[in-house]
């Protein structure tokens, strides 16, 4: 087997441009340059409305070198699958050289994924279009303020699950994106995470060598949205997948592979106390989410055949 | 002449689909659209067409996709109706301002509630100003025709917007008609396959859909008046040149009747056959009709000169606007159009057929009886309100 794949390894050239706005420290933004190194040259890019899109295209500047197209929040899957469909017709007519290779890369934040955009999701990977959906999960609506989507995690604070006399922060638990794009019976699903480039770099890189839809979930920590300092984002990506409440893992054609295994997970509460949106929880609810965290670990070592993913180590 | 061959409306669009060689067709089922989509995917299944049809899961989507396929390239088509055209709304304003030449057939259904699958024009209505050229048929020829009118439109560099075209459900979708068909190479020699517009290119990658910050987004609402306005020119040229062709001609607008009848109805749709109907058959003369064939950009000019010496022009509305000053839109249309031009005129607002109740010769009649009435009164004591025809009070 040859030599694992180390960051120094990784595409020099770069195709997500520097002067963008966003924020200093910026999870999204970390994939986004990476994400572009791992994709070919010839790929066609589909953006749903977000904190990316709004970012990256203030006119008459651009940050990408990709040909990219913005149409609205909840229809990237939609619009992917029409220029998808595009490449292969004019292919056949001879427009477009049947030796030209063009990949097709979707992207939305997970309000324009879980929530909103869920039913052109949804017709994207049934009908099998052979496009790849990336969907950079920081678990809010940053781009209008902090407001929770269905990925929100219990416990955390948003503008719409303020902290209050009543209220503690969201109280549903976050959508199994993953599980959703399995029931379409795609090909290869992924989880992606900023802190593990090398690991982004293979399955972006594996999924367009598949034919079909796939979906790939990336982790993607937000400075304002989670209230941390610009300097932790790589720590908290970091520390989420050593608690356990971030997995690296993919489904190729049904095999289920852990890709950063943890044999010692740290408890719950060294990612948690990393970010203001947590500050308010009491002992409870930490142990609350820590037993949340301890039955999707023992859900991923099921999966796995073995374990995987250790217990917790205080 | 040609040979003719019996096609429903719904099968005449098709048809004219795959004359136009599209290279992508995404649309999804909606009465009274439907038969539409089912022709086209027939016609690729059996070979006739080349082109992918993409089963999306909603009319947002379909436009969505329409404008995705646009964008890389594609000639792409969509139709839809009612309840579809209201979800499409929010990327009908999208399409237009990215400047893509897509094509979309409406078949013209009432809005719920209550549900109502019949006819009138609340769905056209409802998305005149989202900045497409729009065009309304009469009959099933000139709906197979529009169609091919629309590409040539559409994708013409000095316009570069989307084009609805509109034929009314049942009444002309589902209504057999002696059609003479146009066929892929007479198509395609009057709208030929240019690439006209910016493209997904990965060899010259462009952005688009960019952020339009208060620097720049004004300027692109000017530009897209502009393209909407000038869609006019292109679309004279067009039917003059299809008329060489094919020898139907077309203009913005049909007159029909004396040049010099006082009164005057201003109608779209297939109900403008029924008034032609009843013009040959009853008036002595002193009715005309004016028929609005392109909505959007209103033709204007054509309004002025063919309302400029009536005595009274009776508006035929068949979509209603509750809590407007006007009622009807195709009244304020006019009403606008002549006010612009210093013409005070007796116009009266009629609205009728909503919901597929049909316009009757006797509601034309009626309508022309009162207009003959309101034509001796001084213009201060018209109605106020639209009259509405052929409703239970
Ligand atoms: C139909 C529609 N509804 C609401 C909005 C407002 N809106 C724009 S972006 C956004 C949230 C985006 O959230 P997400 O997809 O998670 O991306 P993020 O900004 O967090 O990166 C919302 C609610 C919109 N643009 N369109
Ligand atoms: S608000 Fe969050 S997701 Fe948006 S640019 Fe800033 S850090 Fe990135
Ligand atoms: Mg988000």
């Amino acid at each position: 087997m040859s030599r694992p794949l180390t960051i120094r390894d990784l595409p020099r050239e770069e195709r997500f441009a520097p002067g963008h706005r966003m924020c200093q420290g910026c999870g999204a933004a970390i994939l986004m340059r990476h994400i572009t190194k791992a994709v070919p040259k010839d790929t066609i890019i589909t953006q749903a409305t977000g904190c990316v899109e709004v970012t990256t295209t203030l006119y008459p500047e651009t940050a990408w070198k990709h040909p990219w197209i913005h149409v609205a929040f909840e229809n990237a899957a939609a619009v992917a699958s029409g220029v998808e469909a595009a490449l292969k017709a004019l292919k056949r007519k001879g427009v477009i050289p049947e030796s030209k290779d063009v990949k097709v890369l979707s992207m939305g934040g997970d309000g324009g994924t879980f929530d909103i955009g869920i039913q052109a999701l949804s017709g994207m990977l049934e009908r099998g279009h052979d496009v790849l959906y990336i969907v950079y999960d920081n678990e809010a609506y940053m781009n209008t303020g902090i407001q929770r989507s269905g990925a929100t995690p219990f416990g955390a604070w948003t503008t719409t699950t303020p902290v209050g006399k009543v209220w503690r922060g969201e109280w549903r638990r976050k959508k199994d994106i993953i599980s959703i794009a399995l029931a379409h019976r795609v090909p290869y699903v992924a989880t992606v995470n900023p802190a593990f480039l090398p690991d982004l770099y293979e399955k972006i890189r594996k999924a367009l060598s598949i034919k079909g839809p796939k979906l790939i979930h990336a982790f993607s920590p937000c400075v304002p949205g989670w209230r941390y300092e610009p300097e932790l984002t790589i720590a908290i990506a970091k520390m989420a997948v050593f608690t356990g409440v971030w997995v690296n893992y993919e489904v190729e054609n049904g095999e289920f592979r852990v890709t950063t295994p943890v044999p010692k997970r740290k408890p719950v509460e060294e990612y948690l106390k990393l970010q203001g949106r947590f500050r308010h929880l009491t002992a409870q609810e930490i142990s609350e989410i820590q037993k949340y965290v301890d039955e999707q670990v023992e859900h991923i070592n099921k999966l796995a055949g073995k374990v995987v993913i250790g217990p917790v180590e205080r | 002449m040609k040979h003719k061959v019996p096609l429903s409306g719904n099968s005449a669009v098709a048809y004219a689909v795959k004359a136009m060689d599209v290279d992508v067709v995404s649309a999804y089922p909606i009465t009274p659209q439907t038969t539409i989509v089912e022709k086209i995917a027939e016609f690729v299944a059996n070979g006739e067409l080349d082109a992918k049809v993409i089963h999306v899961e909603s009319e947002h989507s379909a436009l969505s996709a329409a404008v995705g396929a646009s964008a890389t390239g594609a000639r792409i088509f969509t139709a839809s109706s009612s309840q579809g055209i209201a979800l499409m709304y929010e990327i009908m304003f999208i399409a237009s301002s990215m400047r893509l030449p897509i094509v979309m057939t409406i078949a013209t259904r009432a809005l719920s509630a209550p549900i109502n699958i019949w006819n009138d024009h609340s769905d056209f209505m409802a998305v005149s100003d989202t900045g497409w050229v729009m065009m309304m048929a009469e009959n099933n020829q000139e709906a197979h025709d529009d169609v091919v009118l629309a590409y040539r439109i559409a994708e013409d560099p000095r316009v570069l917007l989307p084009v609805a075209t509109a034929l009314d459900g049942f009444f002309m979708t589902h209504t057999i008609e002696p059609i003479e068909v146009i066929s892929r190479e007479e198509g395609l020699e009057f709208a030929p396959k240019k690439k006209t517009w910016y493209t997904l290119d990965p060899d010259n990658p462009v952005t688009m859909g960019a952020l339009g910050d208060p620097n720049w987004y004004f300027e692109f609402k000017k530009q897209q008046y502009e393209a909407l306005k000038n869609s006019r020119t292109v679309f004279d040229e067009a039917v003059k040149e299809f008329e060489k062709k094919f020898g139907r001609s077309y203009g913005p607008v049909e007159y029909f009747g004396n040049e010099d009848a006082e009164v005057v109805l201003v109608a779209m749709g297939h109900v403008s056959g029924n008034i032609k109907a009843f013009i040959e058959k009853t008036s002595a003369g002193n009715v005309g009709l004016l028929r609005v064939k392109l909505y959007r950009p209103f033709p204007e000019d054509l309004i002025v000169k063919h309302l400029e010496n009536a005595e009274i022009v009776g508006v035929i509305d068949r979509a209603l606007v509750p809590g407007s000053p006007y009622g009807g839109p195709l009244y304020s249309d006019v009403i606008v159009t002549l006010s612009k031009n210093n013409l005070s005129k007796k116009v009266v607002d009629f609205i009728a057929g909503l919901g597929g109740r049909p316009v009757t010769l006797g509601h034309i009649k009626n309508i022309v009886e009162k207009l003959e009435e309101l034509k001796l009164k001084p213009q201060k004591d018209l109605p106020k309100e639209p009259l509405f025809v052929g409703v239970r009070e």
